[in-house]
């Protein structure tokens, strides 16, 4: 159970498949308009997946249904180190060893 | 009663939403279907130069590092002809409140915002412009809303955006984030209707004008220290502003022999509203899908008039490869210290190229830097596609096919100019000033004002125009 004033984050589907307008490829036709979107929940109390409303840091009123609890930041340096990369600092600091000396 | 907030409803109110919410009425610079007054939307900011720099030295925006990058330039002379070689300027633009040049684009509509008396302003952007945005709000006291494309049909989010999107968090912002698609600009309009908060635009001539300081900064530095303006002065292009705003900052300067180059990475072949393409891009930003279509129809824009009209600013424009632009990032690291990038770094790998065919006493100067950290640095994108099947390997970077592969060159001397035909952007953008309005008949002022978009002659405007079956009225 998550309650009254939980940071959360909400998703929504702003405009259905068959909504859809303008000159678009048919991949993005195909699939609905959605938004995410962070805030403080105003319910008294919800689960995952309930339709709920959220009061965002500017004092917005938005509902959508409920995805995360606690929404923390996951984007990283990635899972799969390039060692490539190490190979072109390598490479260049050898050509300019020279000027260094 | 509560107003209906259909996409068509939202849509067909949007000049009124507009006029409201950027405080200009744009009207009133229409000259004809075709012509307006640029120079006057521009002088009606109200501002000088050295306002400008007032204005945003309170609240720490530019006065950045030009920093002389003495290993890089000495990497090309390695791979120059006797006497070639120039020396490369790099600007340390992450240097200011945000992390990149964007804080002199925010910081004059945050202003302008806050003296109107808005509570708050809202962008539509999924660049560091968010995060620039957000930190002048924050300076400021206003409230701030960030409407980001960041994520595919099936959730994924683009590591660089997601950044973004933490970034502007963490300066205070609220953030809406979208999946892919145009339909973007129907969520910022309801937002701007929702909120009465100002539209703070990256194509304002707010926006615009406080970039000017920093084409104003290299001149003057370069000038002082070196005894001449700069030979060359490179610029990552996407939507036109940061080349509009340099170029009328050197002109102000009196640098009037600069040369204002262009630069863009290639991603021809992947389409910027598919919803499939947008994650097999390595950048978000300083690449041809945005490049190429802003500069040959500016009025695209989120503004009736977009301030940014690159084609009226810029002479030369290339292309660079994503695997060039990794590789460059790396060097600027490992050479010089300065872990930067790597969408900014576009501009610095074409200058890299051009330094090995130009004079060694000649100076060329990369006008940006920006910051970089989880997401937006090379080893998290790349990481990221290759776990999506897109092939990371060293190779000529003549056989990257963007969404397939990512080739870092083999060699240094592997990094090429691509120029884009100049003359053929001209013409698209006469071609699509007459299809957007469906023009037959074209005046004396439309032929000016197009000489005044393209930099051609009347022969050339006048002979496209009646290609495209325009009848000119004299």
């Amino acid at each position: 159970m998550i309650t009254k004033g939980t940071w959360v984050e909400i998703h929504d589907t702003i405009l259905r498949p068959e909504e859809r307008t303008g000159n678009i490829p048919e991949e993005t036709r195909n699939v609905p308009f959605e938004m995410r979107l962070k805030g403080f929940l105003q319910d008294d109390q919800a689960e995952l997946m309930d339709r709920v409303t959220v009061k965002t840091v500017s004092g917005r009123l938005v509902s959508g249904m409920l995805i995360k609890e606690n929404p923390t930041y996951d984007h990283s340096y990635g899972e799969t180190f390039i060692p490539e990369l190490l190979k072109i600092g390598m490479e260049l600091r050898r050509i300019l060893e020279v000027d260094h000396e | 009663m509560s107003k209906d907030m259909s996409y068509q409803a939202v849509m067909g109110r949007k000049n009124e939403i507009m006029k409201r919410a950027l405080g200009v009425d744009y009207e009133e610079y229409e000259l004809s279907d075709i012509a307006f007054d640029y120079d006057t939307m521009m002088e009606d900011v109200g501002y000088s130069l050295e306002e400008i720099r007032k204005i945003q030295r309170e609240v720490s925006v530019g006065d950045t590092p030009l920093v002389e990058l003495k290993n890089l330039t000495a990497l090309a002379r390695r791979f120059s002809e006797k006497g070639k070689g120039a020396r490369i300027f790099i600007k340390d633009e992450a240097g200011n409140p945000s992390g990149s040049f964007k804080d002199r684009r925010a910081s004059l509509s945050v202003y302008q915002a806050k003296l109107l008396g808005y509570k708050g302003v809202v962008t539509a952007t999924s660049g560091n412009y968010g995060a620039a945005v957000a930190s002048q709000a924050a300076k400021l006291g206003l409230e701030c809303i960030v409407v980001q494309e960041c994520y595919d049909s099936e959730g994924i989010g683009q590591p660089e955006i997601l950044e973004k999107r933490r970034k502007c968090e963490a300066l205070g912002a609220e953030v809406i984030s979208l999946t892919v698609g145009p339909e973007l600009f129907y969520s910022f309009l309801s937002i701007l209707e929702e909120t009465g908060y100002f539209n703070a635009s990256l194509y304002s001539s707010f926006g615009i004008r406080g970039v000017e300081t920093l084409g104003y900064e290299i001149a003057e530095e370069v000038k002082e220290k070196y005894g001449k303006f700069p030979e060359v002065v490179m610029v990552t292009h996407a939507g036109g502003g940061n080349i509009t705003g340099t170029a009328r900052g050197l002109r102000l300067a009196g640098a009037k022999e600069t040369k204002v180059v262009g630069v863009s990475v290639d991603l021809k072949g992947l389409h910027m509203a598919s919803d499939r393409d947008f994650n097999k891009k390595s950048f978000t930003t300083g690449h041809t899908g945005f490049g190429i279509p802003f500069a040959t129809f500016p009025d695209r824009s989120d503004v009736p008039r977009s301030a940014a009209r690159p084609l009226r600013y810029m002479d030369e424009y290339y292309l660079v490869k994503q695997g060039e632009v990794f590789y460059m990032t790396e060097a600027l690291a490992q050479l010089e210290g300065l872990e930067r990038g790597p969408a900014g770094n576009t501009s610095l790998t074409a200058a890299f190229a051009m330094a090995r065919q130009m004079d060694e006493n000649e100076i060329i100067v990369v006008q940006e830097t920006e910051y970089t950290g989880a997401g937006k640095h090379p080893q998290s994108q790349l990481s990221f596609a290759r776990e999506r099947g897109i092939e990371v390997m060293f190779g000529n970077p003549e056989e990257e096919i963007p969404g397939k592969n990512i080739i870092l060159p083999e060699s240094p001397r592997d990094i090429a100019l691509r120029p884009v035909d100049m003359e053929n952007l001209k013409r698209s953008m006469i071609r699509n000033v007459v299809a957007a309005k469906n023009i037959t008949r074209v005046t004396e002022l439309d032929i000016i004002f197009l000489m005044e978009e393209t930099r051609e002659s009347y022969e050339f405007v006048k002979l496209e125009l009646q290609l495209l079956g325009a009848k000119i009225v004299l």
